[in-house]
């Protein structure tokens, strides 16, 4: 059975650069959060964000019918800052979007830092931000600013998968930007009601587990600073992006660093041969029989590091 | 989204299954690599990668055809690189007049195509083998091993042990929604939209409270027991020769193959 969140980028559809360079925002906003959990939460929270994390992927087996036969499904990342602060959303969308990669194939490995920061961090980012901006007020700004946040968060994700995949060069953004954004604006809405009527149920029976006091102290008004830029952005950029395809294909071409292939940048072994040796099969041979060398001697370095035995 | 949470595991006594999990992973991850650097087109090296992914199912015992039977996970997304193929780059090869659109495929855009879904039908196969040769405890393990913050690898061991007790809690709620929204045949049971969304919502909100309370007893129960702060195993995970001569000749190979991919 398959939903039709197309958000989990399998291997493959990104290119190397796009992969890496949310692999380096991913890493740095995880490590972050690691950090920010170990200072703020005692040792009794690992367990329950594991729990958590264990919940949420549970939630999204929760199916509603969007629109005719089909169904969406509940994403959990907004819900998850919400409630449980934003740092410690981050790290359990993190492990959720891990273990749907590692274990179920739901989505690449190599582009699991890409799909972590579209349903992990941005959706965190967001959907607390927005949230966070109106802890203050009443408790149905709050609900309602939720709801929106949560649906916001889910159009932005869509709104950046599309542009992951567009910058890789594998699909054509007039194409997919306005199907997932279409596709997404429904199950937004079921995203956000889900959220807020969880909200209500959590607030009513547990009202100790999320209240003003509570959210202030999980997060500073730096998240909405980031929420409300990152939802602004989306909607601003959106329908300039859907309407103006022949000065996105100009743009692509400026950029086209980021769809190609990776190119062999250092001319260390310029073509595979040995500079003084010439163009001719001798040099070609010495030249793979370096490469081979170096990678061995890398590995054998890093088994060194691996092998030093491990400190209990 | 998985509704299937069967183990992927598959309990076999095979030299990969052996293995070192931190050389399975490091494996797997540098095949993913590679089949990401290798230009468009270099349908040899493609070929070879293939070939390395069968020798890799047949040695784990698995047979020829294990993991291919389940590569089709990354069809459906298939569809969001079809229209790769009519990218404004390249030699057109023909034009297809639809009416209210022109749809014109090029070389470049076909061989683009073709060589991301070789890619992503290459490494999910990849993928696979990994969960299905190593066990998921020993696969946390090795992320720990390979310096993945402990926090973040206790999160996914709890993730994992918790993650089939929850579900059942789901389907138990979803079995209890059936209950109460019966219908005739054929007629749509339950009630309006608002019931729908309400619905959803409390069980959403009662799986959270469950979840919540369920993890402070299992907090006090581990702290009981002596739990510290992270999972133990009995497992060493010693790298022996064998893991580090696969390891070298994975590197080996997969030079190999980005050479044959690089030179045209």
């Amino acid at each position: 059975m398959y939903a039709p969140i197309l958000m989990h980028i399998p291997d493959g559809f990104l290119t190397i650069v796009v992969s890496l360079i949310f692999w380096a925002i991913t890493i740095f906003m995880v490590s972050l959060a690691v950090s920010k959990t170990n200072q703020t939460l005692g040792e009794k929270q690992i367990p329950l964000m594991g729990v958590m994390a264990a919940f949420i992927f549970a939630a999204q087996m929760l199916n509603f019918p969007v629109a005719g036969g089909t169904s969406g499904h509940f994403l959990g990342g907004a819900l998850a800052a919400i409630v449980l602060g934003p740092w410690a959303g981050i790290l359990v969308m993190t492990a959720v979007v891990g273990v749907q990669g590692l274990l179920f194939q739901d989505g690449g490995l190599l582009v699991m830092g890409a799909n972590i920061f579209n349903m992990g961090i941005l959706t965190a980012v967001i959907g607390f931000g927005l949230y966070r901006l109106v802890v203050g007020r009443s408790r149905a700004v709050r609900l309602i600013m939720a709801g929106v946040g949560a649906w916001l968060a889910t159009m932005t994700a869509a709104f950046l998968t599309s542009l992951e995949l567009w910058l890789s060069g594998t699909t054509r953004l007039q194409i997919v930007l306005p199907a997932m954004l279409g596709v997404h604006a429904l199950i937004g809405i079921g995203e956000a009601l889900i959220t807020v009527a969880a909200l209500v149920y959590i607030e009513q029976t547990r009202p100790d587990l999320i209240n003003p006091e509570k959210t202030v102290q999980e997060g500073g008004r730096g998240w909405v600073v980031g929420g409300v830029l990152l939802a602004l952005a989306a909607v601003l950029i959106s329908p300039l992006a859907s309407s103006n395809p022949d000065g996105l294909e100009r743009v692509a071409e400026n950029l086209g660093f980021l769809s190609s292939g990776v190119g062999p940048n250092y001319r260390f072994l310029p073509d595979y041969t040995i500079p003084f040796l010439g163009d001719t099969s001798l040099s070609t041979i010495l030249a793979g029989i370096v490469g081979v060398l170096v990678v061995l001697f890398l590995t054998i370095l890093v088994g060194r590091r691996l092998s030093k035995p491990k400190k209990v | 989204m998985h509704v299937d949470l069967t183990d992927q595991y598959h309990h076999l006594d095979s030299r990969i299954h052996e293995l070192d999990p931190r050389v399975k992973v490091l494996v797997a991850v540098a095949f993913i690599l590679s089949n990401a650097l290798l230009p468009d087109g270099s349908w040899i090296a493609f070929a070879l990668s293939w070939m390395i992914l069968l020798a890799a199912n047949e040695l784990s015992d698995l047979g020829l055809g294990f993991t291919l039977k389940r590569s089709l996970i990354a069809l459906p997304f298939a569809l969001v690189a079809v229209s790769a193929i009519f990218s404004p780059i390249g030699k057109p090869l023909t034009v297809w007049d639809l009416g209210f659109v022109k749809l014109i495929p090029t070389d470049a855009g076909l061989i683009r195509f073709l060589s991301i879904m070789l890619r992503s039908w290459l490494s999910v196969q990849m993928a696979i083998l990994l969960v299905a040769t190593t066990q998921f405890p020993d696969l946390i393990h090795a992320l720990e091993h390979l310096h993945l913050p402990k926090t973040l690898t206790t999160i996914i061991a709890f993730l994992f042990r918790y993650l089939f007790v929850l579900s059942n809690e789901v389907f138990r709620v979803l079995r209890a929604r059936d209950a109460r929204s019966a219908g005739l045949p054929g007629v749509k049971s339950g009630g309006n939209f608002s019931w729908r969304i309400k619905t959803t919502g409390s069980m959403a909100g009662q799986l959270f409270t469950r979840s919540y309370e369920r993890s402070d007893r299992i907090y006090q129960a581990m702290v009981s027991r002596g739990y510290t702060g992270h999972i133990r195993t009995l497992n060493p995970h010693r790298m022996v020769r064998a893991d580090w001569l696969v390891l070298a000749a994975a590197a080996v190979i997969i030079v190999l193959i980005q050479l044959v991919g690089w030179i045209r």
